[in-house]
């Protein structure tokens, strides 16, 4: 398969920044794959994206989108790609039917290949027998959809997905998930932005995860698991007031132990051997007057990846 | 340019779908207008109206038999306030009183007898007249009717007291010219005092006859004619304003960012604002001017003329909305200079009342109003006027228009839009 996206040395700085908010990032994409941008908020995934929409000129670097450069020639990039945005970027008193109408005019769409696009993707993402509503009677979930309908209506080579599940509910969540499967079915080629390592595990068939605007790790799933080792990562659930540096610290000092981090009542630990270290880690959490609710012994996953690669959990 | 009329009219839709919006931009024009239309008397029937109340009831005691008042009861009874007052003649005091008392009219205006004889007589002595006593019974459940009465009478009573003591200025000359022997000064002073205080045409309400006056010197003026594009064009400000505010909104809202990850220009996406707005406003005047033609039978001139005036007023005020949404960092930031620019130049270019009003300075000044530009043009063509009255209006507007215009595009290309 070919590359239909190349991102090459990509720099971003904001004026008055210390630190850019892209820094040297380059990776590929190839046609027909879904990538994914796994990283915390504010580790410059939506600057990435902004850059390749061509709504932000990099500072250095280059990017190539269906061999069009973003710097060079952005019309004929905005042409290939499809946004759609982390925040509901529609027309509340408009109809749904009525924004798409809008969007697809904006494509370049007209007449009955409009009509006909509209309706298509109304269908797609399930809100045909509501198309006639203002957008501002919809849920959460349903202005999702028609966010991400908007982003389709031209068949784009490339679609841009900018958090698109943030802040709506799970089955409206699952409804998306299907969705880009849906079109990644149909051959095409997304970019998906989340700090939700599950959807990223779900969805891609490679993964970069990014973090202080640097690509810090990029490749499959299993590639990417395969950083952490034989470790195993530990959750364990504690009362969130307990959830104290001194009890990370106790428990960074048990035999075995590499990281340990907190998230309100969860502490998530990596360990070169779950089963020898849990006992001397319960111990030490109990000497202190905490007691742990549950533990749970995982696979490896991205989250332990993160936590590896960065000494912090995604959710920091 | 396509992809700009697409802008623009979704532009439209989306402000004419804004209920608060629609407020303002029709409706309180529209009933602003219909509220001054009433205070005007423009809906109150026949032109020597000077408000909307009318068939005032009003009883008339005449207990005189003299000059002063049968001229008072003239007065009541003239032509020029027979769709205001609706006057009763009789010499029944009681019968006056108790139909007062049960609220059947507004005021009985009582004439004692020899309320003539003593004004017009001097007292014994040769010294000053009697005071003239009318009394006012008026009915307290009707007190803005009663008071209409009572400034009547005070008119007259004024009228009288100008006409005693200019036959007293006037004998007094004659005498010391030589003219007048003193023997005949009092029959003299009386007949002069009589004529000026009587006289029917003297003692007419000023403002009744000087709208007559004005009426005869030129074409018919209905001060609606002025009233509604003055209350249009103070709120085509805000809708202009609030245009200007939509792209900063569209800022916030990520609309814009949107668009300009489509194949369409920052520049197709400024020329479709811009001209959302322009359409926007042109849509506000044409509703309003048809409503306000149809529903008030207002006169606005030659279809054709008015429109090409509406099309170079909304130029204008198109120009400083969108130079607004050019200074403006926010959308509230824009509404508020909005509103306020809407009322300084309400005030500026007469909409609340004529520029001529105004100190010089200030004229001279509202002559960067849309408004002044407009009201000419609209009161030129509802005086009659053709396009070649109203192009010295549409000229300024249109290069006002086109200066503000270009200086908001080089704003907005500092800010990154409108380029490419």
């Amino acid at each position: 398969m070919t590359a239909i996206v190349e991102v090459d040395q990509l720099v971003k700085r904001y004026p008055g920044a210390a630190e850019p908010a892209v820094d040297r990032v380059s990776f590929a994409i190839l046609q027909g794959e879904v990538f994914s941008l796994l990283g915390p908020n504010g580790a410059g995934k939506t600057t990435t994206i902004s850059v390749l929409s061509c709504l932000l000129e990099p500072t250095s670097g280059d990017a190539r989108l269906a061999g069009h450069s973003v710097r060079t020639e952005p019309h004929a990039v905005r042409r290939v790609i499809g946004v759609v945005p982390q925040d509901i970027a529609l027309y509340p008193t408009l109809s749904a039917r009525q924004n798409l109408m809008f969007w697809g005019r904006m494509y370049g769409m007209t007449g009955g290949e409009l009509r006909r696009r509209v309706e298509e993707v109304l269908e797609t993402v399930g809100l045909r027998e509501r198309a006639k509503e203002r957008i501002e009677a919809y849920s959460g979930g349903m202005k999702r959809r028609i966010n991400i309908a908007a982003g389709l209506l031209h068949r784009p080579q490339i679609v841009f997905m900018d958090e698109p599940t943030v802040g709506i509910d799970p089955q409206s969540r699952r409804n998306i998930l299907e969705m880009v499967k849906l079109l990644n079915g149909q051959g095409m080629t997304v970019l998906y932005t989340t700090h939700y390592m599950e959807e990223a595990q779900e969805l891609s068939h490679r993964i970069g995860i990014i973090d202080h605007g640097r690509l810090i790790a990029l490749g499959t799933l299993a590639e990417l698991t395969r950083l952490v080792g034989e470790k195993d990562a530990v959750e364990l659930k504690i009362a969130a007031e307990h959830s104290t540096p001194e009890l990370l610290a106790a428990l960074g000092r048990v035999p075995g132990v590499e990281q340990v981090t907190a998230d309100d009542g969860t502490l998530r630990l990596l360990a070169t051997d779950a089963n020898a270290a849990l006992p001397e880690v319960i111990i030490a959490a109990n000497s202190r007057g905490v007691r742990v609710a549950n533990v749970a012994i995982q696979e490896p996953n991205l989250e332990a990846v993160f936590l590896h690669l960065t000494g912090r959990a995604l959710r920091d | 340019m396509m992809k700009v009329l697409h802008i623009a009219w979704k532009d439209l839709i989306v402000t004419f779908r804004d209920r608060a919006a629609l407020i303002l931009m029709l409706a309180a024009p529209f009933v602003l207008t219909l509220g001054m239309g009433f205070i005007t008397g423009r809906f109150s029937g026949g032109s020597g109206d000077i408000s909307g109340v009318r068939d005032i009831p009003v009883i008339l005691v005449n207990l005189d038999d003299g000059e002063l008042s049968e001229a008072l009861v003239s007065i009541f009874t003239s032509e020029e306030l027979r769709d205001l007052l609706e006057p009763t003649l009789t010499a029944d005091l009681a019968s006056a009183r108790q139909q007062i008392d049960d609220d059947q009219a507004a005021a009985a205006v009582i004439i004692p007898a020899g309320f003539s004889a003593g004004v017009l007589q001097p007292a014994a002595g040769g010294g000053s007249s009697q005071a003239a006593s009318i009394e006012l019974y008026i009915s307290p459940a009707r007190p803005t009717t009663a008071a209409i009465i009572r400034s009547i009478v005070e008119g007259f009573l004024s009228q009288v007291e100008t006409g005693r003591i200019g036959g007293e200025v006037a004998v007094s000359q004659l005498i010391a010219s030589g003219r007048l022997a003193p023997e005949e000064a009092m029959s003299a002073g009386i007949e002069i005092g009589s004529r000026l205080g009587s006289d029917p045409a003297a003692t007419a309400l000023i403002t009744v006859r000087s709208l007559s006056g004005q009426a005869e010197e030129q074409a018919p003026f209905d001060p609606l004619a002025y009233l509604a594009p003055g209350m249009a064009l103070l709120f085509l400000m805000y809708t202009v304003s609030l245009g200007g505010s939509s792209l900063l909104a569209e800022q916030r809202e990520g609309t814009l960012q949107r668009m300009r990850t489509t194949p369409t220009s920052s520049s197709q996406v400024l020329g479709g604002k811009l001209f959302g707005v322009y359409l926007t406003g042109v849509a506000q005047l044409v509703i309003l001017i048809s409503a306000s033609a149809l529903l008030f039978r207002i006169d606005w001139g030659r279809p054709l003329d008015v429109f090409l005036l509406v099309l170079a007023v909304v130029a204008g005020a198109a120009g400083w909305g969108t130079l607004l949404a050019a200074i403006s960092k926010t959308p509230t930031q824009a509404s508020s200079m909005g509103m306020a620019l809407m009322l300084a130049f309400g005030i500026l270019g007469g909409s609340f009342f004529g520029g001529a009003q105004l100190p010089l300075p200030m004229e001279i000044l509202s002559k960067i109003t849309p408004n002044a530009w407009g009201l000419a043009g609209f009161s030129a063509l509802a005086l009659g006027g053709t396009l070649g009255d109203i192009l010295p209006s549409i000229g300024p507007l249109l290069v006002m228009g086109a200066i503000l215009f270009a200086i908001a595009v080089v704003l907005f290309r500092r800010r990154g839009l409108g380029r490419g």
